[in-house]
């Protein structure tokens, strides 16, 4: 398909003709603009609903005027022959623009860059207009989508004549990374790039690392202890000769670019000489003040005021709860620093902050569990013997406040009957839509250890049964055959109003059970809740602070979530475990490994080429206002006072924008998103109808779009 | 909306009476959320009306007021102006100063003649494809109900036939900034030696 006719298009669309004359093939005059234009067919993705035939011949006779000397549709432009259209044609026609017409930019703008590039064009001469995500994947309408298709081409090519030769800006990659939380992803995460030889900082905002992670019991299916797998990894991360441990410390502002992060980390004080501290303990057991631990011990058991959260903590050495020290309340005490025999109690230690140079960046922030109060007809929080997911691991936990004995809240009396309740703040339209991935497992793993450790009689209350991943349904298997009774319907109240024989004292599980079609109640001595996963509650500051986004809920987005799901859209940041979503350990094992990949690539390639999309401030125009100064959000733009000008540190511009819209003289010009650019893709994209013929516009007189061009060449 | 302003918008008289009008919009995204969000809305294959076409630009910061202004001379029936959700900006919160670009555009406009929901503004995260196309089918059905631009038929100057430089040498040079002379002249020296 060519719209290389002869013959003149009849009228066109109404637009000033070039002052460089028509098109014709052969070698370009000087200063002529030769677009050559792709339309994909996408296989049916596009050719479906657009007539992409007719785009192509529309686009080769109606835009011959604005440049166009070849059209073309083919089944898939990303392919290797139909990139080879665009190659070909440059080298015989001696294109010097293209536009292809295919799928989002966001998918296979470097793919047709590279294409552009690598028949000796400057790639920035290559627009993608999206004719499938915005139009063939959205729209029904065949002949409003096609007459789209034509409008959004349009654009393009009158984008593309506006285009100017960039070159890529290299960057060098600072080799040290900053992994942001110290779960099981993070630190798998550092220890890979620890290993590969580059050094880590691992930022950890508790007093120890090892996360949700330590604090359980088992994990699931193959019920191997939790700690046992965890604390060599954790040893590991402490001791490793390229990880600088922080913990107790949290990023508190991030600064540049891929390969140029300034990271400011608040290391806060822990009241305790790191370097003098031996970890022996002698402090905490001295301590005479006990504190509910609400963080690590779920508020199940008790720590010290000085203290590390758990035996097996990484760093050994203690922090001091300030709101809590009798010291600190009323300047007495002092039982820690009488007893530290390397006298490294510090009372007067101060926060510290922590400049740190580093080229990319892994948030492996993890979540936090659903609070289960806001299900208030569940009644955890008003009835005792309801308890969390994470009370229960506690309590099955043999370092655990019980000794990993499982009993009621008295501390004494072993549950007869345990109903463990699925999907708790999860697939649930009044809190969280989403699934949250663990939890059927999670039940099935408390099924199994209250039979083990009581020989309980246990029920699960299920909406489905949710066991994917390796060896997961052999566990669900195993779990049936052990004798937990399965419910499958999502109970409506737990409660501890007994009326009928057998109910008194029992907490009664209100259910209807879906597969017997009938209401019951079930009385139990114990409900487990087993609550979802959901974002921490600064999640949407953090993604903020790091410049990624998240969804609605609060997870961070993947750059793409199936083909590239540890990368954000903000170069150099890259995303690891429960912080893009719920996941179980395999999963957040392998994305923390991912990432560190990810990163030791972006190292090994010591350079990497940017964007060049810039703003830069034509001095002749600028009048000195000012304006711009405090608008840009990154301080890149100062006042040159000698020369009466501002002016615009490329290295800190991050491209917004925001100064080129807002610079009253037009003084500041954006490469890649200019004023000509934009101005004219308008212009382009208004030169079509919703029904595909020429927009009828107003009664105002020919849109001026030569002299405009002309202005930006003088 | 003002009466006398000439420009008021006129009945489309002559315009047999459409049995669907189907407006022309011009959406401006930006390349990290709301362009994200109808790349979404894609792969999801949500449905929306066909009326609205994108242009990305890098945050929607960047919305310069002309950019609006030029979709409406151009033909364009609304134009819908979009970006993150305030407080998640890429650019830290470059979306406020779009916000303000915004309420100022609505008062100019209507003192343009054009009805101020003729320009609107959707928050969407990249997450919110379903968000965007529902807030498409809405603006859509919001300018259709409108109908079309009613710019002022006939009796207007054709801005070729007006010799600028002698416009500009009339008001004495402080009606604005000439335009840049070849060789660029900085427009304050240049209004100085109009004068």
């Amino acid at each position: 398909m060519s719209g290389n006719g002869h013959q003149p298009t009849e009228g066109g669309p109404s637009v000033g003709v070039p002052a460089e004359g028509g098109p014709s093939v052969g070698v370009p005059a000087e200063g002529e603009i030769r677009i050559g234009v792709y339309v994909c067919h996408c296989g049916s993705n596009i050719a479906g609903v657009v007539d992409v035939v007719e785009v192509a011949r529309w686009a080769g006779e109606a835009l011959k005027d604005r440049g166009v000397v070849i059209a073309r549709e083919y089944r898939f432009m990303c392919s290797s022959p139909g990139q080879d259209l665009i190659t070909d044609d440059i080298r015989d026609l001696g294109l010097n623009r293209i536009v292809v017409a295919a799928c989002s930019p966001h998918l296979h703008e470097n793919t047709f860059r590279n294409a552009t590039a690598r028949a000796g064009l400057n790639p920035y001469l290559c627009e993608l207009v999206s004719i499938r995500e915005q139009d063939s994947w959205v729209h029904t309408d065949k002949a409003a989508a096609t007459a789209k298709a034509k409008a959004i081409l349009s654009g393009g090519v009158e984008r593309v004549r506006r285009n100017t030769p960039l070159d890529a800006i290299i960057v060098d990659i600072n080799a040290a990374t900053l992994v942001v939380g110290g779960g099981i992803a993070g630190i798998q995460a550092a220890l890979e790039i620890a290993d590969a030889g580059f050094h880590v900082y691992l930022v950890e905002k508790d007093a120890s690392i090892g996360g949700h992670m330590a604090q359980f019991d088992k994990t699931f299916p193959t019920l191997d202890c939790a700690a046992c797998i965890l604390t060599p990894r954790m040893v590991s991360a402490g001791t490793h000769p390229n990880v600088t441990l922080l913990t107790w410390s949290e990023v508190t502002h991030v600064d540049g670019y891929v390969g140029n992060f300034t990271a400011t980390i608040l290391k806060k004080a822990r009241y305790v000489d790191e370097s003098l501290c031996t970890g022996c303990g002698v402090c905490s057991e001295k301590c005479p003040k006990n504190v509910i631990d609400e963080v690590y011990e779920a508020g199940l058991g008790y720590r010290k005021a000085i203290y590390t959260p758990f035996d097996q903590a990484v760093p050994r050495t203690p922090v001091i709860d300030r709101q809590n020290c009798t010291y600190f309340e009323k300047g007495t005490c002092k039982a820690c620093e009488k007893f530290c025999e390397s006298n490294a109690i510090r009372f007067d230690q101060q926060d510290e902050e922590i400049t740190i140079n580093i080229g990319n960046i892994i948030l492996a922030t993890g979540y936090e569990i659903f609070d289960a109060r806001r299900i208030a007809q569940y009644g955890y929080g008003r009835l005792p013997n309801v308890f969390t997911s994470l009370e229960f691991e506690r309590l099955s936990n043999s370092a655990g406040p019980t000794n990993g004995r499982i009993v009621l809240r008295d501390g004494v009396t072993e549950p007869k009957t345990v109903g463990v309740i699925h999907c708790v703040g999860s697939r649930d339209r009044n809190f969280n839509n989403y699934c949250s991935a663990i939890c059927c497992m999670q039940s099935l793993k408390f099924a199994h250890l209250v039979k083990e450790h009581t020989g309980a009689t246990v029920y699960n209350f299920y909406i489905d049964m949710r066991t994917v991943a390796k060896s997961y349904d052999e566990f669900y298997q195993r779990v049936m055959e052990e004798g937990t009774l399965f419910v499958r319907g999502k109970p409506a109240e737990v409660t501890e109003a007994g009326r009928l024989p057998g109910e008194e004292g029992k907490l009664i599980v209100q259910v209807e059970d879906t597969l017997a079609g009938r209401q019951r109640r079930i009385p139990v001595d114990m409900v487990v809740l087993s609550v979802g996963l959901q974002p921490r509650a600064d999640a949407k500051e953090l993604a903020t602070r790091f410049g990624i986004s998240c969804s609605s809920d609060g997870w961070a987005i993947e750059k793409h979530p199936k083909l590239d799901p540890v990368a954000t859209m903000t170069e150099g940041v890259f995303i690891a475990g429960c912080v893009s979503g719920p996941k179980d350990i395999p999963s957040s094992v392998a994305q923390g490994a991912a990432a560190a990949a990810r990163v030791l690539g972006r190292i090994q390639m010591k350079q990497m080429n940017l964007e060049p999309i810039k703003a830069s401030v034509h001095a002749d125009n600028c009048s000195g206002c000012r304006i711009c100064n405090t608008m840009c959000p990154y301080n890149a733009i100062s006042f040159q006072v000698a020369a009466g000008v501002s002016s615009i540190n490329a290295a800190m511009c991050q491209g917004c924008g925001t100064c080129v819209a807002a610079c009253p003289a037009g003084a500041i010009a954006g490469t890649g998103f200019s004023d000509e650019q934009v101005l004219a893709q308008i212009e382009g994209l208004l030169k079509v109808g919703a029904d595909g013929t020429p927009l009828k516009r107003s009664a105002f007189p020919e849109a001026h779009h030569e002299p405009i061009e002309e202005a930006v060449r003088a | 909306m003002s009466t006398q302003a000439p420009v008021a918008p006129a009945p489309a008289e002559g315009t047999a009476p459409a049995t669907t009008f189907e407006p022309v919009i011009i959406g401006f995204t930006c390349n990290w959320c709301s362009y994200r969000a109808a790349d979404l809305a894609g792969t999801a294959r949500t449905k929306y009306p066909p009326n609205v076409r994108l242009i990305r630009l890098m945050c929607s910061g960047r919305l310069d007021p002309t950019f609006v202004l030029k979709a409406f001379s151009e033909g364009a029936d609304a134009v819908m102006v979009s970006g993150c959700h305030p407080g998640e900006c890429h650019y830290i919160e470059q979306n406020y100063k779009a916000l303000r670009r915004f309420q100022l555009l609505r008062r100019t406009i209507e003192s343009l003649g054009i009805e101020p929901q003729r320009l609107q503004l959707v928050w969407a995260s990249a997450a919110e494809g379903v968000r965007l196309a529902g807030e498409i089918a809405r603006v859509t059905e919001e300018v259709r109900a409108l109908g079309p631009l009613g710019w002022p038929v006939g009796n207007l100057v054709d801005i070729d036939d007006v010799d600028l430089d002698a416009a500009w040498q009339a008001t004495g040079g402080d009606a604005g900034g000439p335009p840049p002379a070849p060789g660029g002249v900085n427009p304050d020296h240049a209004a100085e030696t109009a004068q």
